[in-house]
């Protein structure tokens, strides 16, 4: 295997409405800062890749004017996946592989606001059966913290895991809910869809992020602590909501164990897990252990750009190892209705 | 890292987006029987595995292994929730407009649970483990819709028997069973409906979503100024190409385009071509012209109609001048150009404008 690592990333500042800008505007910042900071000249980066969705805004090949922000001329290499940054991500680490070419810009973008997210979520599930009842994604995590609740969970601790990361993003500016609820008000919201209420679902956020991937020595010769990618794998699980245990999250752990997760000791793992109950379901299926740092940025709950958030979880788990707070951290990545699909990536700085 | 995309605000035209998408899907044999039993005996069916189990709803493969699945036996109507979720405040395109629960159901027979939703009243009536019991409408088309919900199930013995009777069936045999089979007729157009509907081929799901389209920075400035009669493009900072409509990039270079640049009604024809054919929704008699005009100044044709002229007249160097809507028709958008007409001055040389073509 190749040595791959991020070099470089970049987010814009979630907005609920992001109205004054197009996806263009929206992202061409953010790109910009990240091959900037990436020391690596636009014209050498050898693959482009972006993740996001169409249904989002309602605008049928957003994702090829997407590219107005990288600047395709001369012709670049480019690649797309309808799907949350952190599987560009993916393809562009899969691509580095190959060994001929040594560094990738990887971006995602989502304007969510623009459309009825939670029903556009509804028309990824399975046409015949799911789709014409409207399912709403809202309602499917809801299912599953039923499920979690009944398998010997509380809402008191849904309730921890909102304060934690409330708190925690009172140090991010790039999050959309900061704070520093106190438990009991938190259990005295109503009800949103039972047994999730308002402050358990992530908010809406319009946004954008960018990585910048580098090969061996070019990472060394452009960054100062590369934030090497150690492992990395993906895992789905049937689509059909009642043939999977909803409790526990199996492709989390199996991509955890194929990416090499428990291999070492983990310092900070950051967990994209958009409503409250998902994120002790994903830190038990990474095998984190209580001493492990979870969600420093906040995670999913505190901002949620779909189609970048879990590229986000990535880039921030990097920016821990380059900015030399953590020696070894894990990023996840989630897909699909109800943590369907997962992807985990370990990621180490050079030993001191 | 973080950035702030630019920060002068503008107001920001938006507008409605409605999507839809009126798609018909074919459902195959095993899908097509679950639906055909749905609507002709008000009956669930499972999918029964090589390994013994019956997956409800049914699948052509069973997704632990892979498989195709074996055949479809019957399951029961009633069974047990195994998990659920309260809508308080229901869309407009649930299945039932008051306050309802979803649910996993796993029906008496079934080792996989279907989601569907449950009319309990209030969320004090469920509970996970409660037995529940499938309301069919009594209109039925084969549709995941023929449920119209399911009820907390009456009486101690709580629903019906946990053992569905009947063997295993092929879809052909829940074809042809209950209604004589009419291929033919289950195409609604077939005009048929009298007839014994034959087996379910296809659902049909209208989707409908209903977005809004804000036009961002570069757009809201170009459309305002058609209102203002003006034509605004952009410059780009590196290339120095001129972009109209201009998207607030260049898609070049991919660097933002900031400088306006105000642009002539007069322009080149570049390329064109003579709509003949009728289509839906055809605001114009055919034959008409749409060409691409290099406005003078810009670098990017803008794509819009040619009258005023025979359609035959119109040529590649041609001339044009935009003609506007009168100001009581004005529409923020391309249409508040009505269209370009000849200007009469001679043909542009085509080493003007040979880089456009
Ligand atoms: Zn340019």
């Amino acid at each position: 295997m190749r040595e791959v690592a991020v070099v470089s990333f970049a987010q814009s500042v979630p907005a609920r409405r992001a109205d004054e800008f197009n996806e263009v505007e929206l992202l061409m910042p953010v790109v910009h800062q990240a091959v900037a900071d990436s020391g690596i000249p636009k014209g050498e980066i050898g693959f482009t890749i972006s993740g996001s969705c169409d249904y989002l805004a309602g605008i049928p090949f957003a994702f090829v004017s997407g590219l107005d922000a990288v600047g395709a001329w001369p012709p670049i290499t480019e690649s797309h996946v309808e799907m949350d940054g952190a599987w560009a991500l993916y393809e562009a680490w899969v691509r580095l592989q190959h060994g001929d070419i040594d560094s990738a810009l990887v971006y995602s973008f989502g304007k969510s606001s623009l459309g009825p997210l939670t029903d556009v979520l509804s028309q990824q599930l399975d046409p015949y059966y799911l789709a014409p009842l409207w399912l709403d994604s809202v309602s499917v995590a809801a299912l599953q913290a039923r499920a979690w609740l009944d398998a010997g969970h509380s809402e008191e601790e849904m309730a921890e895991v909102v304060s934690a990361s409330r708190r925690a993003a009172r140090s991010n500016p790039n999050t959309q809910l900061a704070g520093d609820p106190d438990l009991k008000e938190l259990l005295a919201q109503p009800y949103l869809v039972d047994p999730l209420r308002r402050h358990d679902c992530p908010p809406i956020g319009d946004g954008a992020a960018a990585v910048v991937l580098a090969v061996g020595d070019l990472a060394r010769s452009v960054s100062e602590r590369p934030a090497w990618i150690t492992g990395i794998d993906h895992r789905i699980e049937p689509h059909s909501l009642g043939a999977r245990d909803l409790a526990s999250s199996a492709s989390t752990r199996e991509a955890a164990r194929r990416a090499g997760v428990g291999r070492g000791p983990v310092d900070v793992a950051e967990v994209h897990a958009p409503f409250s109950h998902q994120v002790p379901i994903v830190a038990e299926a990474l095998g984190l252990d209580g001493g492990v740092e979870v969600n420093p940025s906040g995670g999913a709950l505190a901002a949620n750009v779909v189609m970048a958030a879990g590229l986000v979880r990535i880039g921030e788990a990097a920016a821990r190892i380059s900015g030399g707070s953590a020696t070894r951290a894990v990023a996840h990545a989630t897909a699909g209705p109800a943590l369907q699909q997962n992807l985990v990536c370990v990621l180490e700085g050079d030993k001191r | 890292m973080s950035t702030s995309a630019g920060e002068t605000r503008v107001p920001v035209m938006e507008a409605p987006n409605v999507l839809e998408f009126p798609f018909s899907r074919s459902t195959g044999p095993v899908i097509g029987a679950f639906m055909t039993a749905l609507r002709d005996e008000a009956k669930i069916l499972g999918a029964t595995t090589a390994t013994g189990k019956v997956i409800v709803p049914p699948l052509e493969y069973d997704p632990e292994t892979g498989e195709a699945t074996t055949g479809l036996v019957d399951v029961g109507s009633s069974g047990v929730v195994t998990t659920w979720a309260w809508v308080r405040e229901p869309g407009p395109k649930h299945p039932l407009a008051k306050p309802f629960a979803w649910a996993l159901i796993k029906l008496d027979g079934a080792d996989t649970a279907l989601v569907h939703a449950v009319d309990a009243g209030s969320p004090d009536a469920m509970s996970t483990g409660m037995r529940v019991t499938a309301h069919f409408k009594p209109e039925r088309e084969g549709h995941i819709r023929d449920i119209e919900c399911f009820v907390p199930s009456s009486g101690s013995a709580g629903g019906e028997s946990g053992t569905p009777s009947g063997g295993v069936r092929t879809p052909e045999e829940v074809f042809s069973s209950g209604t004589a089979p009419n291929e033919g007729s289950a195409d609604a157009s077939t005009g048929q409906a009298d007839e014994a509907p034959g087996p379910v081929r296809k659902i049909s799901t209208p989707i409908e979503l209903v977005y809004r389209f804000t036009a961002g920075r570069a757009t809201s400035r170009f459309v305002r100024g058609l209102l203002d009669f003006k034509i605004l493009g952009q410059r780009c900072p590196s290339c120095t190409k001129v972009y109209v409509p201009p998207r607030g990039s260049c898609a070049k270079c991919g660097v933002a385009t900031e400088e306006e640049v105000e642009l002539p009604t007069t322009g080149t024809v570049t390329t064109f071509c003579v709509v003949n054919v009728p289509f839906y929704g055809q605001k114009i008699k055919i034959p008409y012209v749409t060409a691409t005009i290099l406005l003078d100044g810009a670098d990017i044709g803008l794509f819009h109609l040619i009258q005023e002229c025979e359609a035959d007249e119109v040529h590649m160097g041609m001339r044009v001048e935009a003609v506007w809507q009168e100001p009581e028709n004005m529409v923020p958008g391309l249409e508040a150009i009505q269209h370009f007409r000849p200007t009469g001055e001679p043909d542009a040389d085509y080493d003007t404008y040979k880089e456009h073509v």
